[in-house]
C-alpha cells in the first residue's frame, strides 16, 4: 500500500491572533507554528494502515522551510518519506492552489489511499481534501470517524457522521479521507523515532520542478479575496445575576431568561 | 452573464432541513438587491410534494433531481446533479447551509467549477453586484469579510441558525421543474452500505435550539446528570467542554468548540466551563449565553449575557426546580 498523509503548519492555538496594519491579514511573527492538529489524525491512521498491511507512508506538505519541522515529525512517528513544495510564489495561495500543487505532487507517486486533515484551524474551510480528489479524479470522504480497509486492500469503508446519523460509505481505491477527531489516538513521536527521521529522505519542490506556472499560484490568483480582517464581534455586556443565595440567583435566572430574553 | 442565485436545498430522510429554509430566505434577500430571481435545488428520493415549500421562503423556481441513486447523499452523485443544474442555470451565485453535508458539497462543488468558496459564513452583502461574506477564522479569533474572483457562480454556505427565514407564505407557488440530469454509472464510484442511526429523540448539537453544556468544573460523569435534568426540563441538547470529553466524561460527539461541534442555538447555558478561546469558537453565535461558575474570574463571563457566581451543584437544580413551575 501507498500511502500519503497531507499536512499543512497553523497557529498553536493557545496563539493570539493580531490583525496586522492595513487589516487585511495576520501578524505572523511570534507566531508558534504546529502540525495541524487534524492533520496528526491522518498520520495516524496511515502509519495503523501500513502496520496492517504493509507498505509505505509518505507525508507531504506546501509552504515555507519552517513545515519540514512537521514533515519530521511525521517522520518520527514513523512515516517513511517526505515531500517540501516550497516556492515563494506559491505564498498567499487559495485552497484551490494549493490543492492543485499537492496534486501534482502525487499524482506521479500512484498512490492506493491519500490523508488530510478535515479541515485547517486557521482558516476554517475545509476545502483542501475535497479538492485534492477532485484533480485526482477520485472519490472523496471528508470528516471520517472510522476506517475499515477491506481484507484484499483495494476497497475501503469510511464513517462520516451527518446531524442524526452515520453514513457508511464504500468506494474502490484510491480515494481521498479527510481526518476527524475521534478517528484514532495519535502516537507520540518516540526518541528513536526522532532520531530515525533525521535520516528519512525529504526532498523540496519548487513550483517549476512540478511543471506548474508560478502565475496561477499566490495572493493574484486567489478565487476567494480578503477584504478585510476585523476583531469578532463585540458582544452586548452582560449582567451577573444578583441574589443571596444559589437559590434565589436561579431564581432570579429563569425570571431573566423568560421575561428579558425570551429565551425560556 | 451569471445571473440569479441558486440554493441547494437539503433533506434528511425526506424532510427538507431547517437550514435550508434560512438559506433560501437568505437568498431572496440577496437577489432582491441584484434585482434576480432565486432558484431552489433539492436533491433525493420520493421528495417532489415537499420540494414546494421551498417556494413559500421565496424561491422563485425549483429545480428537483429525484432518484433512488440520490436517497443518501454521496458527495460524487450530488456533485454531480448539481454541476449538471449549475452549467443549465448559470447562476451568479451558489448557496448552501453549512451543515456537514452543506460543506462538503461546497468543498468539492468549488474545485469542480473552478470557483471561490467562503465557508460558514455569518453574513452576508452585494457590493458593486458581487457577493461579499463575513466569517471566522482562526476559531472565531478573528473575522475576514471576503469576495470573490470573476469566476462564477460565487459559493458560500451558512452558519445555520444565524441568518432569518422569511415568514412562510404558502400561497407563493414557484415553478417546479424536473433536474433533467444524468447519473452516469461510471463516474459514481461511492456506494452508502450503511446507515447508522443515532439514538432516537437525540437531537444533534448543531440543530439544538438550546444547549446545555459542561466543562471541568462537572468534576466527573455523574456531575452531568444535574444538567441532563435540566436539559430534560428545558427541552435542551446536553453538550460538553474538551476538558469533559478528554476526560472521558462525555463523548465526542457532544463536543463544543474548535475541534468540536459549532453551535449556534438561541441559548447556550454554560456550567463549569473557563471558556478558553477554544470552546469559545464553538458557541460564540449563540444568541443568549449563561454561564455557571463559581470562579468569577472565568473569562466565559465575558462573553454571557448573564453569568451565575456561584456553585453549580447548587444552581442548576434550583434552576431545573423554577423552570418546571413554568410548564
Amino acid at each position: 500500500m501507498k500511502i500519503i498523509v497531507c499536512i499543512k503548519q497553523v497557529p498553536d492555538t493557545e496563539t493570539q491572533i493580531k490583525i496586522a496594519p492595513g487589516g487585511k491579514s495576520i501578524v505572523k511573527d511570534d507566531i508558534k507554528w504546529v502540525m495541524n492538529p487534524y492533520d496528526e489524525y491522518g498520520v495516524e491512521e496511515a502509519l495503523r494502515i501500513k502496520e496492517k498491511l504493509g507498505g509505505e507512508v509518505i507525508v507531504v506538505g506546501l509552504g515555507p522551510k519552517r513545515v519540514t519541522e512537521s514533515l519530521r515529525t511525521a517522520l518520527a512517528m514513523g512515516a517513511d518519506k517526505g515531500i517540501l513544495i516550497s516556492d515563494p510564489a506559491a505564498e498567499g495561495s487559495d485552497a484551490l492552489a494549493t490543492a492543485k500543487a499537492l496534486a501534482t505532487a502525487i499524482k506521479g507517486l500512484q498512490p492506493d489511499l491519500i490523508f488530510a486533515g478535515q479541515r485547517g484551524v486557521d482558516e476554517d474551510m475545509g476545502i483542501a481534501g475535497a479538492a485534492l480528489a477532485e484533480y485526482l479524479g477520485i472519490p472523496h470522504f471528508s470528516v471520517i470517524t472510522k476506517v475499515e480497509m477491506a481484507p484484499d486492500g483495494k476497497s475501503v469503508k469510511c464513517h462520516k457522521p451527518v446531524e442524526g446519523q452515520t453514513l457508511v460509505f464504500e468506494a474502490p481505491l484510491p480515494v481521498v479521507i479527510t481526518a476527524q477527531k475521534g478517528l484514532n489516538e495519535p502516537r507520540y513521536a518516540s526518541l528513536p523515532g526522532i532520531m530515525k527521521a533525521k535520516k528519512k529522505p525529504l526532498e523540496e519542490k519548487t513550483l517549476a520542478a512540478l511543471g506548474l506556472n508560478p502565475s496561477e499560484f499566490g495572493e493574484g490568483a486567489r478565487k476567494l479575496k480578503i477584504v478585510e480582517i476585523t476583531p469578532p464581534p463585540a458582544r452586548k455586556a452582560g449582567k451577573i445575576v444578583q441574589g443571596d443565595s444559589p437559590e434565589s440567583k436561579a431564581k432570579e435566572l429563569a425570571k431573566l431568561l423568560h421575561e428579558e430574553a425570551k429565551a425560556i | 452573464m451569471p445571473q440569479g442565485v441558486m440554493v441547494i436545498a437539503e433533506q434528511r430522510d425526506g424532510e427538507i432541513r431547517k437550514v435550508s429554509y434560512e438559506v433560501v430566505s437568505e437568498g431572496k434577500r440577496l437577489a432582491d438587491k441584484l434585482g434576480q430571481k432565486v432558484i431552489a435545488v433539492l436533491l433525493g428520493q420520493n421528495i417532489k410534494a415537499k420540494a414546494a415549500t421551498l417556494g413559500h421562503y421565496g424561491a422563485d423556481k425549483i429545480v428537483v433531481a429525484d432518484d433512488a441513486k440520490l436517497a443518501s447523499y454521496t458527495p460524487d452523485a450530488y456533485a454531480s446533479v448539481i454541476a449538471q443544474v449549475v452549467k443549465a442555470n448559470d447562476p451568479a451565485i451558489l448557496l448552501l447551509g453549512a451543515s456537514v453535508q452543506g460543506k462538503d458539497l461546497a468543498a468539492r462543488l468549488s474545485a469542480r467549477l473552478g470557483v471561490g468558496m467562503a465557508q460558514d459564513c455569518t453574513a452576508f452583502s452585494i457590493d458593486n453586484g458581487r457577493l461579499n461574506a463575513v466569517r471566522p477564522i482562526y476559531a472565531g479569533k478573528a473575522y475576514a469579510k471576503v469576495t470573490f474572483s470573476d469566476n462564477y457562480p460565487h459559493i458560500a454556505t451558512a452558519r445555520p441558525n444565524v441568518m432569518p427565514t422569511n415568514p412562510p407564505d404558502a400561497s407563493k407557488a414557484a415553478e417546479t421543474a424536473d433536474a433533467g440530469v444524468a447519473l452516469d454509472d461510471s463516474a459514481l464510484k461511492t456506494k452508502v452500505a450503511d446507515v447508522i442511526r443515532d439514538a432516537a429523540g437525540k437531537v444533534d448539537l448543531t440543530e439544538a435550539d438550546k444547549i446545555v453544556s459542561g466543562g471541568r468544573g462537572m468534576k466527573g460523569p455523574e456531575g452531568f446528570k444535574v444538567l441532563e435534568d435540566l436539559a430534560a426540563v428545558m427541552g435542551a441538547s446536553v453538550g460538553a467542554s474538551r476538558s469533559a470529553v478528554d476526560a472521558g466524561w462525555r463523548s465526542h460527539t457532544d463536543q463544543v468548540g474548535q475541534t468540536g461541534k459549532v453551535v449556534s442555538p438561541n441559548l447556550y447555558v454554560a456550567c463549569g466551563i473557563s471558556g478558553a478561546i477554544q470552546h469559545l469558537a464553538g458557541m460564540s453565535t449563540s444568541k443568549v449565553v449563561v454561564a455557571i461558575n463559581k470562579d468569577p474570574e472565568a473569562p466565559i463571563f465575558q462573553k454571557a449575557d448573564y453569568g451565575v457566581v456561584d456553585d453549580l451543584f447548587k444552581v442548576v437544580p434550583a434552576l431545573t426546580e423554577e423552570v418546571k413551575k413554568m410548564a
